[in-house]
């Protein structure tokens, strides 16, 4: 699992993380700031903000104890981008099958059966 | 963007309109979720009668021709769409065709080793209404993130490169 949007899902995939990453959304913050709300260690807050520097989600300068955490935007929305044009096609392939069900709908059992009637002698034709 | 929907982006809950994604972290999965107006029946056969199933699967842009189709268990599918001399073939094996579910195994031709296994589950939820639960399991991370960045037009290695170059970018900085 080493390629880059599956290190962005995984480093995603904790919701500690995922609600520091919130949280940089609204701006950069020290890892002080960043671990108050949580009740663990800073060893465990320095370990979760390793993960998603390596994700490349965020980035801190060399004096990382004192220097804002930054979240790096692009990477983020790339990824939910991506995501997005997936859920869109999808959801554009449903409101095609919402137009083939509402004709299904608009049309009687009979017409229905003749519809499929009429395809298996097509295929019964071709073969 | 909503805060914590990291891997979870579209409309929340059980809302009517949109289509929901989610990938899964912990396998490679893409599940995608959809309510229609319409019974499991209609929605059965919207799947599995290869007329009615043409008529919605390919982009707006593409048509949709059935090569091949045997919606029973055990038996395969061919389909392709196709954009003027472009053709992209997917193919497939029916394993459970049933009322309430479908499960099958899914391919691009043009990446024939990234073979998915699809369960998909109608949901009936009274009043004419269904949902379906479309669950892909892809065999690899990495075949999921490719489903996931590619699209059809845009190839899976031109989003990686851009990722690859914001992460370079990043890394020096």
């Amino acid at each position: 699992m080493t390629d880059p949007l599956s290190r962005v899902f995984a480093a995603l995939a904790d919701p500690t993380r995922r609600d520091m990453v919130a949280r940089l959304t609204v701006g950069d913050a020290t890892v002080g700031a960043l671990a108050a709300p949580y009740d663990v260690s800073m060893q465990a807050v320095s370990k979760h903000l390793k993960v998603l520097e390596q994700a490349g989600l965020v980035s801190r300068s060399r004096e990382a104890q004192r220097r804002p955490v930054h979240l790096e935007a692009e990477v983020f929305d790339l990824m939910t981008k991506w995501i997005e044009r997936y859920r869109r096609q999808a959801e554009e392939r449903y409101q095609r099958l919402d137009e083939v069900l509402a004709a299904m709908n608009g049309t009687t059992e009979s017409q229905t059966d003749h519809l499929i009637g009429h395809h298996i002698d097509q295929e019964g034709t071709a073969s | 963007m909503s805060s914590t929907a990291n891997t979870h982006s579209g409309t929340a809950g059980d809302s009517i309109a949109e289509a929901t994604i989610e990938a899964v972290p912990e396998v490679p999965v893409i599940r995608i979720t959809r309510q229609f107006a319409a019974t499991p029946e209609q929605l059965f056969r919207a799947h599995t009668d290869p007329d009615l199933f043409a008529r919605w699967v390919g982009p707006r842009d593409l048509n949709t021709k059935i090569d091949h189709w045997d919606a029973r268990d055990g038996g395969s599918f061919r389909f392709l769409n196709v954009r003027g001399d472009d053709e992209y073939a997917f193919r497939g094996c029916f394993h459970t065709v049933s009322p309430d579910r479908i499960v099958q195994t899914f391919t691009w031709e043009g990446m024939p080793d990234a073979v998915s296994l699809e369960t998909l589950r109608f949901e009936d939820l009274g009043n004419g209404r269904t949902r379906l639960v479309a669950e892909s399991l892809c065999d690899s991370f990495e075949g999921r993130d490719g489903w996931l960045a590619s699209g059809m037009e845009v190839g899976v290695n031109e989003g990686y490169a851009k990722l690859d170059e914001l992460l370079a970018d990043g890394a020096a900085g």
